[in-house]
């Protein structure tokens, strides 16, 4: 009778272990707030903003997002759930923001930089064509070597205060770091508009804010290192809701 | 103390620096902060000293980050063209200034209540005030605390 | 131009006391924060919003630094006639822009 109470105990820790919460369940309502409100959302400037660009031809090479792909809403519809996605050309895998601009080059038109307003209107323009849609990273086998080393990168520990991804966000989220509660960091509402920043940002902004925090030295943006991580956060949130985009402290 | 983005070794050397210094650069003294919400709030009213009631300040009693704090104030007014919201004034404490926002109203707006987002440098009183058609002058204050970002984070 | 996005809506009756919706992308810049080289960066603020119904001054507002950055403003207006609804922002660096929607307003 023990051993099963103790069993039926570690099953129920193994469930809510297992239990992966958004980041937005880790903020106060308003924030939420201002997320679920697309009149309240800041990120829709850029959304905005976005869905103007995808239509403008003054690239100089006549051609608009729209003149091959459509409407975004149908053409885009799921896409930023499936990135990081294996790019043939590059042998390796790309972000979203890294798959715009290879499409802006191939066709004449210049590639926008990273962080960029440009960039990321587009970029939270097609994520919002996934919102509501389940994570679906893909099973590419191309993509394993990739996603383990970015799995062993989540696990290892770095910089000054020799910290592993893992040792907050899987073992300690719910807990306190400082005054801020520490989420689980799935990263299913990228591009966000972060309080903090007063302004929209790309996941890997916030990973090399991250890297900063525990004082390691920072991946370059754009950098392999940091898309290998990209992948493996979105195998590990794969399933939860699409929420880009998102609000965030 | 809220430095926000751009830091980078510069940056923490100044904010180390100016913990030192007891972190004053933008945040006022706790001692006169009261007092100087007090004037600011008279200032508007011409001296006179508004009453509580009528006046509803809503806002997050622990906001997420201090860069951007949703506010309500909504006032108990009929908003008709004898009896109405003139303006509304919000001052705070402890910003590096008392002013945060004014706005006009009158008849026309039918109902008094305004939204939007502000900043606040650290915990502190928030007085929004309401200024009728009759003249009188009415006002609401809140608490709010304002927690730090747990990393101050590079941008590198 | 910056990035506006306003909601009211398209159609109201006669007395209607309607809400309506403004964000505008702007840095709000504070005067009171030290950029990357440690020097504090210009204030560079909108001062002052105002909204025209048909012409008519309908609701107003003074804007200082405590306003968030990329800042929304929600008021209310009555929905006295048909006609033009138009929002203007001005502040520091000669900052000037207006935005204008419809509204129809049935008896």
């Amino acid at each position: 009778m023990r051993v099963l109470f103790f069993m039926l105990c570690a099953l129920l820790s193994l469930a809510a272990a297992a239990q992966r919460l958004s980041g937005a369940t880790f903020m106060g309502p308003s924030t939420q707030a201002m997320q679920r409100d697309d009149s309240l959302n800041p990120a829709m400037l850029w959304v905005k903003e976005g869905e103007t660009a995808w239509r403008r031809s003054d690239e100089g090479n006549g051609k608009s997002c729209a003149s091959c792909h459509g409407d975004a809403e149908r053409a885009m519809r799921g896409v930023a759930a499936r990135y990081p996605a294996f790019d043939a050309q590059a042998g390796r895998p790309i972000n979203l923001g890294q798959r715009i601009n290879q499409c802006r080059v191939r066709q004449q038109a210049a590639a926008l930089a990273p962080e960029s307003d440009a960039l990321l209107s587009l970029e939270s323009y097609i994520a919002l064509q996934s919102r509501g849609m389940p994570a679906a990273a893909p099973d590419d086998a191309r993509l394993q070597p990739f996603l383990e080393r970015g799995q062993a990168r989540w696990q290892q520990r770095m910089g000054q205060l020799n910290l592993s991804c893992a040792q907050c966000h899987d073992q300690r989220w719910g807990q306190r770091l400082g005054s801020s509660i520490i989420p689980q960091a799935h990263a299913t509402g990228y591009p966000i508009y972060r309080l903090e920043w007063q302004a929209m940002g790309s996941l890997q902004r916030r990973l090399r804010n991250c890297l900063s925090g525990v004082r390691a030295a920072l991946y370059p943006a754009g950098s392999p290192e940091l898309v290998e991580l990209e992948l493996y956060l979105a195998h590990r949130a794969r399933g939860m809701e699409m929420e880009a985009p998102a609000v965030r402290p | 103390m809220h430095a926000k983005p751009g830091p980078n070794l510069k940056r923490r050397r100044l904010l180390a620096g100016s913990a030192a210094l007891g972190a004053t650069i933008l945040v006022r003294p706790a001692a006169a902060a009261p007092d100087e919400l007090t004037a600011a709030v008279q200032a508007w009213t011409g001296g006179v000293k508004p009453a509580s009631g009528r006046v509803k300040f809503d806002i997050a009693s622990l906001v997420d980050n201090g860069n951007a704090v949703p506010i309500t104030v909504s006032v108990d007014s009929a908003m008709t063209a004898t009896d109405h919201v003139a303006a509304i004034a919000i001052f705070n404490e402890r910003n590096p200034q008392r002013d945060v926002a004014r706005f006009t109203l009158g008849p026309r707006a039918g109902r008094a209540r305004v939204s939007t987002r502000i900043r606040l440098a650290t915990s502190q009183k928030l007085t929004a005030v309401a200024r009728m058609s009759d003249g009188s002058y009415w006002s609401d204050t809140v608490d709010v605390v304002v927690t730090l970002a747990a990393c101050i984070e590079g941008e590198g | 131009m910056a990035r506006t996005l306003i909601k009211l809506p398209a159609t109201a009756r006669r007395g209607e006391v309607i809400e309506i919706r403004t964000l505008i992308s702007h840095p709000m810049e504070t005067g009171y924060r030290p950029g990357a080289d440690g020097q504090v960066l210009p204030r560079n603020i909108i001062r002052r919003f105002s909204c025209r119904y048909n012409g008519e001054l309908v609701f107003s507002a003074e804007l200082f630094p405590a306003i968030a950055a990329n800042p929304n403003l929600i008021f209310h207006t009555v929905a006295t006639e048909s006609g033009k609804l138009t929002f203007t922002w001005e502040g520091d660096n000669n900052f000037a822009q207006t935005e204008s929607a419809d509204i129809t307003v049935t008896a």
